[in-house]
């Protein structure tokens, strides 16, 4: 068990491209960290950098408080899961967990017993015999991870594990995962695109997009304080709505002014931090949960506005419109029983103390 | 590998400067591992083909006692010889329309055996194979004895259906062939095993979309499966002529040459004047005049096989 | 597949229904009558040699009656050619020589390939094209500066001269598949390997070579099948029959005894080519992977 460090990480491939800008990231012992972002983000460059699956250009990264830049992969004791699982076909599963151990030479009692003991741990002790060919995926996915465990690293990878699952092994394998952390508590790094992955799993999560971290936090905090435009519309399904806005002031208090002449007030809390902003073009950033359909509530510093869906889905426990304001998509959740029809006006409710605006030229949240 | 451009850009450049020497090491003893791994092939490809090769080359500007170097000369006197002449039509004669034949042959059958239901296609295609599997020398030496003067078997079949006996090997026409109906006989089988393996590969949709779009299975044929095969055929057809084109065993076995020297082919030529009458530079000449035909089949073959990587991918 | 859509009968609304299924009928019995007659025609030549091994001198020689068929069979033939020391040394000469060559074949083959497949290198990718252009190489092309070659090192009418030069017929498609079949075997599996700690030597004992077995077993098939067949060489560089493999010794030996030994020739023609037909009859997919491999993979 151990942190791992990284300072100011840089992957550079021939032609300059950098897919790794200079991170900086220092992981906890015990902790869960994922790191997430869209396809070619560096995400799973850094990954394999940890690893020493792939050479770094520039910077350290520290395993437990030793530098590992020089280490081979197999030195560095680390465990990893792959996207394809990468099981050996012409071993069995307990073959297969055994590999690691048999290499570094480990007494074949110790060996049995470990490989047990994961087998046990998750849930796979009947297939011990079997070939990876007649696994299914999530089976398959569970002799990966057993792999790991047997080990008994300092830390675990994981390169997007559960991308090849269908959409319920996916939620399943999901809340394995999260079991087995609890269970060996072995610090872990793992990497996903997928940003529901990230929340439900992570202690800490680090978005990151085109070679650096956007930002580094709690899923609540990602959720609830983005810092980016990026952040803001990463974290959260459906994504959160952008509308172009102006801030006005007018007799001390703020008002942001929409297109089609919709005029929002901000909430008071929030007139001293958006002040200095008054008159400039912002972005108005609000998620789709917190446009709702007009039910009167008191805490939320409803504002209320007026729009036509284009679009309605009806999802069973909620409804979701999607309409047009000059350009920007925008969509709203809505209440199942709340009767909406394409075409017909409705009024919808902005719950302005969720608000977030953004400042256009530099995407950082205001 | 990547650690001098890294060195560039680092701030810290005492600290990585130590550390892109150990990675550079890493790299070269990897190299290293796999530049031993890779000597014996070498050792085979230089020593026992392009060594040879030039060597070669050197050969056929010997004279005859290979004590003098004679320039030229080996080739000028072949361009003079009508043997050579008529060596040179009969290998292109021989290659071209065997390759055709066997190109044709093999695209039938394959396109028959991808018809029949799939658990039968196996059996099928293991008696077709067969003419492929036997070594070449030995089953031509049956062809031999089927073509024997006397004892025909051919001609006895022929007989019942009052086709007049057929002079096989007597008579150079009749040899020419019958050398290309033996290696259309052995080769055939090779071009089905591989269109039959390309035909397996066209995604079965595309077929249907076809059918849907009011395609007739002629235009199937002409519009989806031919341009899906176009490279494996042009693939096969080049590598063919190549091996054809340089064929010896069926020539030695059946005619030897005869009658007349009318059948030789380049390789069995600079066999009877290299190694039979002794006159290795000559013989090298000979040999070496495949070599311009092969390489433009050679480069031709590199590109489709490119050419298909590429699509794969 | 058409055979779903023509198989469902829709009398009346379509007519065209029942022409659809006599088309394909029609197209299925054109299939097997081609099958049928490529087949008779495949198979009479190794049938007709067949026929003739089980001939008594007698009946061969005489010119009355159907020759394709046998009147009392008999395996004299085979007992006799079998009783022939010199072509007991034939096989003897060929079973050692393919031997040889196979294993060295290989051996190194599996080593290039492994290196030119995973340990990308300086000049690694011209190597491979020139893998592939060796391959293209006829044997016929260059088995007279062989032969000055193999004359200089002292070995003509050695079969040691012969394990020398067939793998240049055999190590370039043999690396080549065997690329082929390496490049197939996903990145991550030698990923994994290296994080459980297994040095280059390991990986390619533990994972590769088991992983790619078929591969292998594909290509030792073809190294024995082209040194067991191969005829240029050992004719240009073997003149006495005690070294002599059996193709060659086949074609030059037996034929030269006897004009009516026919019957005996075919035998040991088709005792000769009986290696490679028995190993095709039994690993047939194999060797047809082998064949097309170097045209789907490469």
């Amino acid at each position: 068990m151990a942190q791992v460090s990284l300072r100011r990480i840089v992957k550079a491939y021939e032609g300059d491209v950098q897919a790794v800008k200079g991170i900086d990231l220092e992981i906890a012992d015990h902790e869960f960290v994922v790191l997430v972002g869209p396809s070619g983000c560096g995400k799973s460059t850094t990954l394999r950098m940890i690893a020493g699956l792939e050479e770094i250009t520039d910077g350290e990264i520290a395993i437990g408080g030793t530098i590992v830049n020089d280490i081979p992969p197999r030195d560095r004791d680390i465990a990893m899961v792959f996207q394809n699982y990468a099981l050996y076909p012409h071993m069995s599963v307990y073959e297969n967990m055994a590999f690691g151990l048999t290499l570094r030479k480990f007494p074949k009692a110790e060996i049995d017993k470990r490989v047990k003991e994961a087998a046990r741990i998750l849930d796979i002790t009947p297939l011990l015999e079997r070939k990876p060919k007649a696994l299914s995926g999530g089976q398959r996915q569970r002799v990966a991870m057993g792999r790991a465990i047997v080990r008994d690293p300092k830390v675990f990878l994981f390169d997007e594990p559960l991308s090849n699952l269908d959409a319920k092994l996916r939620v399943q394998m999901r809340t394995e995962i999260k079991k087995v952390h609890q269970t060996v508590n072995t610090t872990t790094v793992y990497v996903t695109h997928d940003q529901v992955e990230a929340m439900t799993l992570a202690d800490r999560v680090v978005v990151m997009n085109h070679g650096v971290i956007e930002q580094v936090g709690p899923p609540q905090e990602l959720y609830h304080n983005p810092a980016t435009r990026f952040v803001a519309g990463f974290i959260g399904s459906p994504a959160m709505n952008f509308i172009p806005a102006r801030l006005e002031e007018a007799s001390g208090a703020l008002r942001l002014q929409l297109p089609q002449g919709i005029v929002l007030d901000v909430p008071e809390a929030r007139t001293a931090r958006y002040r200095q902003h008054a008159g400039k073009p912002v972005l108005f950033g609000i998620r789709p949960e917190h446009l709702t359909d007009d039910k009167p509530t008191d805490k939320t510093n409803p504002a209320p506005l007026s729009l036509t869906p284009e679009v309605i889905e009806p999802m069973g426990m909620e409804t979701l419109a999607h309409f047009k304001l000059d350009g920007a998509e925008i969509s709203a959740r809505l209440d199942p029983a709340t009767p909406a029809s394409v075409g017909a006006p409705l009024r919808l409710i902005a719950h302005m103390d969720q608000m977030h605006l953004i400042d256009p030229t530099t995407d950082r949240v205001l | 590998m990547a650690a001098d451009g890294s060195l560039a850009m680092s701030g810290t450049a005492g600290v990585s400067a130590g550390r892109a020497n150990s990675l550079q090491r890493f790299a070269r003893r990897r190299s290293t591992i796999a530049f031993v791994m890779t000597l014996p092939l070498l050792v085979v490809i230089v020593g026992l083909v392009a060594y040879p090769a030039a060597f070669g080359i050197y050969l056929s500007m010997l004279n005859r006692r290979m004590t003098a170097f004679a320039g030229t000369l080996n080739f000028e006197l072949l361009f003079e010889s009508e043997t050579f002449w008529m060596v040179a039509f009969q290998s292109c004669f021989f290659a071209i329309t065997a390759v055709l034949l066997k190109a044709s042959i093999g695209f039938w059958l394959a396109h028959m055996l991808h018809h029949i239901p799939n658990n039968r296609q196996r059996k099928w295609r293991g008696m077709l194979l067969v003419p492929w599997v036997i070594p070449p020398a030995l089953s031509t030496l049956g062809w031999w004895w089927m073509f024997d003067p006397s004892y025909s078997s051919i001609n006895w079949l022929l007989s019942i259906i009052s086709v007049p006996e057929v002079p096989w090997l007597g008579h150079h026409w009749w040899a020419r062939i019958a050398i290309i109906m033996v290696n259309v006989w052995i080769g055939a089988p090779f071009f089905m095993i591989m269109y039959l393996a390309a035909l397996k590969s066209v995604p079965e949709q595309l077929y249907e979309a076809a059918a849907i779009d009011g395609a007739t299975s002629w235009q199937r044929l002409r519009y989806v499966t031919l341009p899906m095969m176009a490279n494996i055929i042009s693939i096969t057809v080049l590598f063919s002529l190549i091996v054809t084109f340089a064929n010896y065993d069926i020539v030695r076995v059946l005619t030897n040459g005869g009658p007349r020297d009318l059948t030789h082919v380049f390789a069995s030529y600079a066999f009877q004047v290299g190694i039979l009458s002794g006159n290795i530079p000559r013989g090298a000449a000979v040999s070496l005049f495949m070599f311009p035909i092969l390489a433009i089949c050679a480069f031709f073959v590199l590109r489709s096989v490119t050419r298909r990587n590429k699509e794969q991918m | 597949m058409s055979a779903t859509t023509a198989g469902r009968d829709t009398p009346g609304i379509y007519h065209k229904a029942g022409s659809l299924r006599a088309e394909r009928r029609w197209a299925l019995w054109t299939a097997y009558a081609s099958l049928i007659f490529a087949a008779v025609i495949f198979l009479a030549p190794p049938f007709y040699m067949l026929i003739t091994s089980l001939k008594t001198s007698g009946e061969i020689a005489g010119m009355a009656g159907n020759p394709w068929l046998v009147r009392d069979p008999t395996l004299e033939n085979y007992w006799a050619i079998l009783g022939n020391p010199l072509f007991r040394q034939f096989m003897l000469n060929s079973i050692i020589v393919t031997a040889c060559v196979v294993a060295l074949t290989m051996v190194i083959s599996i080593l290039a390939a492994f290196a030119l497949a995973r340990m990308r290198f300086w000049g690694s990718q011209v190597l491979a094209t020139g893998v592939f252009l060796t391959y293209l190489v006829p044997d016929t092309l260059l088995f007279i500066p062989l032969y000055q070659i193999v004359g200089g090192l002292g070995l003509l009418n050695s079969i040691w001269g012969l394990v020398l030069v067939y793998p240049t017929l055999t190590v370039p498609f043999c690396t080549w598949i065997m690329i082929g079949y390496f490049a197939s075997i996903p990145k991550e599996l030698d990923e994994a390997a290296l994080i459980d700690g297994a040095s280059w030597p390991q990986m390619l004992l533990k994972i590769f070579i088991p992983v790619a077995l078929p591969g292998i077993i594909a290509a030792t098939i073809f190294a024995f099948t082209v040194s067991w067949a191969a005829f240029v060489y050992p004719t240009a560089f073997v003149t006495t029959p005690d070294n002599m493999p059996l193709t060659i010794g086949v074609v030059s030996q037996l034929v030269r005894a006897d004009t009516f030994a026919w019957g005996q020739i075919m035998a040991g023609a088709l005792m000769a080519a009986l290696p490679p037909v028995v190993i095709y009859a039994f690993l047939m997919d194999y060797y047809i992977a082998g064949l097309t491999a170097g045209a789907t993979k490469g």
